[in-house]
């Protein structure tokens, strides 16, 4: 076992290249998602996390697979990060019967149970409280597990989320609470939508520690996530995590992104990727060479291709479907 | 059989299901210590301790989300909305979440919660803490409703509730609290979607919801005096609704009336109408169905205008004398 890069959860190389080849699987999937609605293959609409894998990759990477997340509306990074298969994700945003969902809940709701994550929301904020309560679940059962939200930028002004904070530190709930902060709420700016610098400095009204991180920087989230997630699985309570990153696409497919300019998303895509600081990153300190980065990269562009052959090849969801599972027996 | 009054069914029901089941707890806002906003929790947080029955702040939204969240995950939680006016407040928790989640999940996830909360008015409250809202969460799909009118149903069916593997909204009429009946002590099952007749009679279906049952029954005695034989149907649960004995009552009595507390337009009323009117028993009906409800106005704090906002006995007896002279 080599550990090229000191963190503090402890990754050694194998564990760091499985998290450069998520963050690949990741861009893959919204690429290729993109390219899917451009032609129309997948309907409803779309929030690409293109430009945002360090977060998710990151942070899921310390997650054990008992743990809870709650993913947002932008969630395919959150849900492949948590260890979720991209096939039956493909099939979901195809409407298949073999679908995460069986293609009743789309790119939106995306939720694999078995495997820790309690939904994507298309409510922003909705994932605070739930979260929130599945922690509550961890405590009084005494079953060791965290909860982690993630989150948007405009999602704190949501009351929701001022209400969950302070439930969760009054409690002393193992809950993260994890703002992936790109900088607007679909076109509102952040800097326009609240007062204060730091979307973290908002911890200090609930009690609890609050850190902005570098959220492109892989290493940074990991350590900022694990201190938390320990932080929690120790009973001290919740952490609020505010990692600044950057979307590269729209908002959504409507999206001709007018409130910012080409060479801001200039900017960070040439100097900010945040798959391309890893491998550099990880090439220089040893933890993979450039021959191992492409074999990682590549592995990643094949596992979407299979995805969305199995996801062609699945049938769509019956009819027969339409009256089930609204009720629980 | 011991009486005791519907206030107490509903904490015994809680507090058996406490017992019996340790995932079972309760949150809400000075349900502890204090015991509830009308005392249904009193001596709850003496015996579970504040672990089981947990005071939370006032943050109707986080605490509705919560019950979601832990409630996917494992536990049976009940969460007491203080009134049922704050509703609109949890509303987004239990509309775009409570009320989906399994659907949209594809079947993989289910959210075993009670909301239980005291509606209605009569206590001179006024406006903001008076309204019956149940229609609103009956319109949802994917949650159940539940008004009972007694304490042996209120305690049954909170049994049935707590166990039911659903969000089921629980509304508990505040003049109910203090009503009593024969309850028995133990655990009992009364099914959700099971309709009661409260009262035989051949002339005029009346269907009553919550406290309208009372009303409807007391009409009915003072009707039986002019020899008008009433029958009182109490649905109970409006989610899932007992088409089956409504539809029998009318075909019997060939009569309907309606009666319900919350707003005659867009409100629960309209829903049994319908159900009454698109079933066999239309061709049985020898008069047009009536509907008495809550005046389409906020609850006035004034006594006298707060008991003319919604039906009251007189107007019950007045209806069905008025649909009898007719035929």
């Amino acid at each position: 076992m080599t550990q090229s890069i000191e963190n503090h959860a402890g990754l050694d190389d194998e564990k760091l290249q499985e998290i450069y080849q998520t963050m690949w699987t990741i861009r893959y999937f919204d690429e290729k998602v993109d390219q899917f609605f451009a032609k129309g293959m997948i309907h409803g609409t779309t929030h690409l996390a293109v430009g945002q894998e360090a977060s998710a990759a990151g942070s899921g990477a310390v997650l054990k697979k008992t743990d809870w997340i709650t993913a947002t509306h932008r969630g395919h990074g959150h849900t492949i990060a948590k260890g979720t298969d991209v096939k039956p994700m493909m099939a979901e945003l195809f409407g298949r019967q073999t679908g995460t969902n069986k293609g009743k809940g789309g790119s939106m709701h995306i939720a694999e149970l078995a495997n820790g994550n309690l939904g994507a929301n298309a409510i922003v904020g909705g994932g605070y409280a739930i979260a929130t309560g599945a922690a509550l679940t961890s405590k009084m059962r005494n079953e060791g597990k965290v909860a982690l939200a993630y989150a948007g930028d405009g999602s704190t002004n949501e009351g929701s989320f001022h209400e969950s904070l302070n439930l969760a530190s009054i409690w002393d709930l193992p809950v993260v609470f994890f703002i992936e902060n790109n900088f607007y709420g679909m076109s509102g700016p952040v800097v326009e939508m609240m007062n204060i610098p730091h979307i973290s400095d908002r911890a200090a009204s609930y009690g609890i520690p609050g850190i902005t991180i570098n959220g492109n920087d892989i290493i940074e989230v990991i350590n900022a996530t694990y201190d938390a997630v320990e932080r929690a699985r120790r009973g001290e309570g919740p952490t609020l995590i505010e990692a600044l990153t950057y979307r590269w696409k729209g908002h959504s497919k409507s999206d001709a992104k007018k409130y910012r300019t080409k060479e801001e998303e200039k900017e960070w895509k040439t100097n900010k990727d945040p798959i391309k600081l890893a491998r550099k990153r990880f090439i220089d300190a040893g933890v993979f060479t450039e021959e191992k980065a492409d074999e990682l990269q590549n592995s990643a562009r094949l596992s979407i291709e299979e995805a969305v052959k199995f996801a062609e090849e699945s049938p769509i969801t019956d009819i027969s479907e339409l009256y089930t599972d609204v009720y629980s027996d | 059989m011991r009486e005791i009054t519907y206030l107490e069914a509903i904490r015994e029901a809680m507090s058996e299901q406490m017992r019996e089941n340790p995932d079972v707890y309760i949150m809400g806002e000075d349900i502890g210590i204090y015991g509830g906003g009308f005392g249904v929790t009193r001596g709850m947080y003496e015996e579970f301790g504040g672990e089981r029955v947990r005071n939370t702040p006032i943050s109707e939204a986080a605490i509705s989300g919560a019950a979601i969240g832990s409630a996917i995950t494992g536990m049976r939680p009940i969460f007491e909305l203080q009134f049922s006016d704050f509703i609109t407040i949890a509303l987004d928790n239990i509309v775009n979440q409570a009320g989906k989640i399994r659907y949209m999940y594809g079947g993989k996830a289910q959210i075993p919660l009670v909301m239980r909360t005291p509606s209605g008015s009569g206590t001179g409250a006024a406006a903001q803490h008076s309204q019956s809202l149940e229609n609103i969460t009956a319109h949802i799909p994917g949650l159940k409703v539940i008004q009972p009118a007694t304490a042996y149903d209120a305690k049954g069916l909170l049994h049935s509730a707590i166990e039911d593997n659903n969000p089921v909204m629980f509304y508990e009429h505040k003049l109910c609290y203090k009503t009593s009946s024969d309850v028995p002590e133990g655990k009992y099952l009364i099914p959700i979607g099971v309709a009661d007749i409260k009262r035989e009679g051949t002339d005029i279906s009346i269907v009553a919801t919550g406290i309208m049952v009372h009303k409807a029954l007391e009409a009915a005695e003072i009707l039986a005096k002019d020899g008008i034989n009433i029958e009182v149907v109490d649905p109970r649960t409006l989610v899932p609704l007992d088409k089956e004995t409504i539809i029998k009552s009318v075909i019997k009595t060939g009569k309907a009336i309606i009666v319900t507390e919350a707003v005659k337009r867009s409100g629960f009323s309209a829903e049994l109408a319908s159900v009454i009117a698109e079933s066999e028993s239309f061709d049985f009906l020898d008069a047009p169905i009536i509907r008495l409800a809550g005046k389409e106005i906020p609850i006035p704090y004034q006594p006298e205008l707060e008991k003319l906002a919604v039906p009251q006995v007189d107007d019950i007896v007045a209806a069905a004398r008025n649909m009898m002279k007719k035929n």
